[in-house]
């Protein structure tokens, strides 16, 4: 009875692959980050937002054990960090936001010390270090040394060995920051491929990534963190818009003015193809809507509520206190 | 253990990789082998000793050691690596001992390549073996304590020139430390040159191999290691 209590509260431990309970820190008396909690679970990606100086860095340096938090704790994969920090270190592999590259090695050199810094005995450090410059697209650049690298190769340089050893969790800080959009594209595959069987915190600044690539994002706004929940979730936790997008053809000024006329429609936008409606709160015009069209004999090919987009969300929630 | 090599050979390669240990160890051959010959020169081919070498040499070593541990800690601050470092499962231990044991290699390999001082008088005389030998146990063992200073002043910056100004300081005043004997009480005084570096290096050069002399170098060694260890751990505490 006891052991399987045991065990199960062991899964529960376990599932949880990062662990933040009231993490502080303190720079001299300015607070960079103060009393923020979450978790992780085992093989959720989850997106960590924030606008700049937000404390998005201090946090995940705190994670990875590069900085100890002033108050509150850290568990990663069921290992505090202020006690077993070289355990949980293991299972973290970590692109920190200033790639950390030694410019005179080789691609291959590097990567081979970093396999060999997080336990890979030597036989399997070349195997690995082959399979990660495949996976990363580095296997022409072996034997460049990292000092001649373009900014986007670099990039994948630090990606690889952030996961040469096959860490079960990954915190990424600004993956794809500073690199060209073919690049981006196959950062971001490549980061949702690792997603798949892994635990993934990335932060980043641009939204459409974190949609992209995220189940879940957490905002963290001067050192707080003012949101945390699944994309679709926070949208309508929001209350935010309950704008409906038409498409219509017919003629677009006169579909305009005559929508604009109906009750409970305080405002009517054409954005080529599109007519975006925003209805009053408490209203429910779409039959109103429909019935419009028809009696003008214009027909209705589509019409959908507008998602709040991250950018939407992201500008409400930290706007609230400046 | 395997953390401390593996970091070693990492540090021993990127000496071998970079100009600076080849023109440390180049100025280091071209003046102790001036300062060798010219002390020949001096007593007309008499003596057969190493004396030359080795007055220049315990003096060079202080300056070499603060320019060749400048970069170890101080420019993976700069680069941003300390992050990849310090976020590994490796121990501060680790990182220093590891970085110190390439400093400590770079330095035998320098010495090494002076042994053909000794080689040369074997060839052309009979010089005593004994104080030879000594005298070399002797530098290593300084070398070992002004690396583990220089390490300690690269410890505590994240700029390599103000790590080699900080470290030969430190090795200057230690070195000189017995001059204050003249104008301290006599018991500080004693204390004093008991500490500084100048004072245990002598014995070496006779032949002698006192444990006082081997005892304060590896202390100083561990002190210094030690220092930068608990120096790099308040990093994480910043």
């Amino acid at each position: 009875m006891f052991i399987r209590a045991h065990s199960w509260l062991n899964k529960i431990k376990k599932t949880k692959m990062i662990r933040i309970e009231n993490v502080s820190k303190y720079y001299g008396a300015r607070p960079a980050v103060e009393d923020i909690s979450f978790n992780v679970a085992k093989g959720e990606t989850v997106g960590f937002l924030g606008p700049n100086a937000a404390g998005k860095t201090t946090t995940m340096r705190i994670i990875t054990g590069y900085l100890m938090p002033s108050r509150g704790n850290v568990h990663i994969a069921g290992y505090n960090m202020a006690h077993n920090a070289l355990e949980g270190r293991r299972h973290i592999g970590y692109l920190p936001e200033s790639v950390p590259l030694y410019l005179d090695m080789t691609t291959r050199a590097y990567l081979g010390y970093a396999a060999r810094l997080r336990g890979l005995d030597k036989a399997k450090t070349t195997s690995r270090v082959n399979a990660v410059m495949e996976r990363c697209g580095l296997l022409e650049y072996g034997d460049v040394v990292l000092a001649k690298l373009s900014k986007g190769f670099r990039q994948r340089v630090g990606l690889a060995q952030a996961i040469i050893h096959d860490p079960d969790v990954l915190i990424l800080d600004e993956p794809t920051v500073g690199i060209d959009p073919i690049q981006v594209a196959q950062t971001r595959r490549l980061i949702r491929e690792l997603g798949a069987d892994r635990t993934i915190l990335l932060s980043t600044h641009i939204l459409p990534e974190v949609s992209m690539i995220c189940e879940r994002v957490v905002i963290i706004h001067q050192g707080r963190i003012v949101a945390q929940d699944r994309i679709e979730n926070l949208s309508a936790v929001l209350g935010g818009s309950n704008r409906i997008q038409l498409k219509i053809e017919g003629p677009a000024a006169a579909v305009s003015e005559r929508l604009g006329r109906l009750d409970g429609i305080r405002s009517v936008t054409y954005q080529p193809p599109f007519h975006i409606l925003e209805p009053s709160a408490d209203s429910e015009p779409r039959t109103a809507i429909m019935q419009a069209i028809f009696q003008n004999g214009w027909s209705l090919l589509s019409m959908e509520p507008v998602e709040m987009s991250l950018e939407d969300i992201f500008l409400r929630l930290t706007a609230k206190e400046g | 253990m395997k953390n401390i090599e593996v970091i070693a050979r990492k540090e021993l390669s990127s000496y071998l990789s970079s100009p600076m240990a080849y023109i440390v160890a180049a100025i280091f051959l071209a003046l102790s082998g001036t300062f060798f010959a010219t002390y020949l020169a001096g007593t007309n081919y008499t003596d057969t000793s190493i004396r030359g070498f080795l007055d220049a040499s315990q003096i060079l070593i202080l300056l070499f050691a603060a320019v060749l541990t400048m970069r170890l800690v101080a420019e993976e601050r700069k680069l941003g690596t300390w992050e990849f470092l310090l976020t590994s499962p490796v121990r501060e231990s680790e990182i220093i001992l590891g970085k110190f044991l390439a400093g400590l290699a770079v330095l035998s390999g320098m010495l090494a390549l002076t042994l053909y001082y000794p080689l040369l008088l074997m060839v052309f005389g009979d010089p005593d073996l004994g104080p030879i030998a000594t005298s070399y146990l002797g530098l290593f063992l300084l070398g070992s304590a002004c690396l583990a200073v220089g390490i300690f002043a690269s410890s505590l910056t994240s700029n390599q020139i103000v790590s080699a100004v900080v470290a030969g300081g430190l090795l200057f005043v230690l070195w000189f430390l017995g001059a204050l004997a003249n104008i301290l009480p006599d018991a500080f005084g004693k204390i004093m040159v008991y500490l500084s570096l100048a004072h245990h290096f002598p014995g070496f050069t006779k032949g002698i191999v006192d444990t006082r002399a081997v005892v304060y170098y590896l202390s100083l060694s561990v002190l210094f290691n030690y220092l930068a260890i608990g120096l790099i751990e308040t990093d994480r505490l910043r």
